[in-house]
């Protein structure tokens, strides 16, 4: 362990402060600066499309950490900075307000930014209900806005814009939900699981219409409001609130600006490297090669944050890291607690435990009699004992795995017996 | 407002005034005790803020509910009959005091 060596972390979200925190438990003795664009203290984002939109959120909650937690661990919090650039040779980042930080190791933590809607259909930036969700202030906007009895449309149909819908609907608002896809959570679920999300939210009033494409949007005469949605179909919908939940971009103009390997995201090795060793990255906006899928991914979720976050800290402080354990993700949409683990493309066959009538099941999703991706309704006990399915890869039998009155526990029992289950 | 005594596997006592309402697993981790995880945001759904309960104040708490307990024959650690996860144990003024011992992994 290099006592003196100073890490300089960008990014104040999930991944930065858990590297920061996570150095400090495994033992790094050195400087830790932490350095974050958003002036916001660092907070919790899954919240802010579902608990505080119902304004049941404290402040308190919403922190990462305690205000007092960094400066008890030594760790230097910069809020409110834009790192302008990274000067690889002199290895210093440059900030915004013109000083210079020396780094030993630099971390780039930097996230992503919401997907805009294409430029000939976007509203004018000055309109006061239009919004995205990632931030805090997108957020406020939003709750500000989810009057009971006005119109919402939602633009988009992954988790952002279904657990928008839920909020909303919550909240009493008329809300129509619009998506280019044919189905919702389409890059994500099998058709049985997308059929269940919209039996789900049209049950509760969302009206649903899928192979959508916006066109434009009717705005006020001072532009400062919209109006309606427009589709290329020349149907109208006319609205008092609009979110758009059509993707993350990751955050790498840092990185390639630096010179360092972009590809949808800031390229990283088995050890969390950029192409420049000293300078790793993490989180929504690094693309790492999966060794349980054997291609590159980029994951955007917490769990793969707080992940590699461990697994930078143990590395700079020269501890065994866990080996990799299959994604993992979540989604609340009205009482209906959605779990997943795995990344399901390629799949060949879905199995179901449970019945799609309840919101009570299990859905695997098969390549050759191992699971690549497994989602589950209100069966926490199934969906941890999943991830070691998925992550391990398990040889299962498929017929075994359709019978409820075989306990998952036992399958995975049998298949860890099978002499060649690896 | 009332005290907390977490007692890691090393032996390193963390002592936190914990408000009513919230969580002994959002305290821990909101004040970097390192040791309890629950990444899975307190829904009892990933058994890594298993906790040990002191002798003392189990019959203060609620007992778990059938998801809890199913949760924690998944957790890493030894289940004992004091075992809990701490993101369903939610601070109030008759666990002043509480004391919970942190088991030596949570995966």
């Amino acid at each position: 362990m290099k006592a003196h060596e100073k890490v300089v972390i960008i990014g104040t979200g999930q991944a930065g402060v858990e590297v920061a925190f996570g150095l400090r438990a495994n033992g790094w003795q050195g400087e830790i600066t932490l350095i974050g664009e958003s002036a916001d203290i660092p907070h919790h984002l899954p919240p802010l499309s579902k608990a505080y939109l119902a304004g049941a959120a404290t402040a308190e909650s919403l922190y990462l950490r305690t205000p007092e937690a960094y400066q008890a661990q030594n760790i230097h919090l910069l809020s409110g900075i834009r790192v302008d650039a990274i000067n690889r040779e002199a290895a210093q980042v440059q900030l915004a307000d013109g000083q210079t930080l020396n780094y030993d190791r630099l971390v780039l933590a930097t996230g992503g930014r919401p997907r805009t809607m294409p430029a000939d259909c976007a509203p004018l930036a000055e309109a006061d209900n239009f919004c995205y969700l990632r931030t805090l202030s997108d957020a406020e906007r939003i709750r500000l806005q989810l009057v009971p009895g006005n119109r919402m449309v939602v633009i988009g149909s992954g988790y952002i814009g279904l657990e928008v819908a839920a909020s909303a609907i919550k909240k009493g608002m008329q809300v129509t939900l619009l998506t280019i896809a044919d189905r919702v959570l389409d890059r994500v679920t099998a058709p049985l699981v997308s059929s269940f999300y919209e039996r789900l939210h049209r049950a509760a009033g969302v009206d649903i219409q899928v192979n959508t494409q916006i066109a434009g949007f009717e705005m006020s005469a001072d532009k400062q409001h919209v109006r309606a949605v427009v589709c290329t179909d020349g149907r109208r919908f006319d609205t008092d609130l609009v979110v758009a939940g059509i993707g993350l971009v990751p955050n790498c103009e840092l990185a390639s600006a630096a010179g360092l390997q972009v590809d949808d995201g800031i390229i990283v090795n088995e050890l969390m490297q950029t192409s420049d060793p000293a300078i790793m990255a993490l989180g929504d906006c690094a693309r790492f090669r999966s060794s349980i899928y054997n291609r590159w991914v980029r994951i955007e979720s917490v769990p793969n944050a707080l992940e590699q976050a461990r697994k930078i800290a143990a590395i700079l402080c020269g501890k065994a890291c866990r080996s990799e354990a299959a994604p993992w993700f979540w989604s609340d949409q009205y009482d209906i607690g959605l779990k997943m683990v795995g990344l399901s493309d390629g799949y060949e066959r879905i199995v179901i435990r449970g019945s799609m009538e309840q919101p009570d099941f299990s859905v695997f999703y098969l390549r050759s009699n191992r699971a690549l991706a497994v989602d589950t309704v209100n069966r926490p006990v199934e969906f941890n004992l999943s991830k070691q399915i998925v992550t391990d890869q398990l040889l299962i039998d498929p017929a075994l795995l359709a019978d409820e009155s075989v306990p998952l526990k036992e399958i995975i029992a049998a298949a860890r017996a099978e002499p060649n289950y690896a | 407002m009332s005290k907390v005594v977490y007692i890691s596997h090393d032996g390193t006592r963390h002592e936190l005034d914990v408000s009513d309402g919230v969580s002994l697993m959002q305290a821990a981790v909101s004040n970097g005790i390192y040791d309890i995880v629950g990444d899975c945001g307190g829904s009892a759904s990933c058994a890594t803020c298993h906790v040990y309960v002191d002798e003392a104040f189990c019959d203060k708490l609620p007992a778990p509910t059938e998801r809890e307990a199913g949760m924690l024959e998944c957790a890493a650690a030894e289940v004992k009959p004091n075992s809990r996860l701490c993101c369903q144990i939610v601070m109030s003024p008759v666990l002043d005091g509480l004391v919970v011992e942190i088991p030596d992994r949570q995966w």
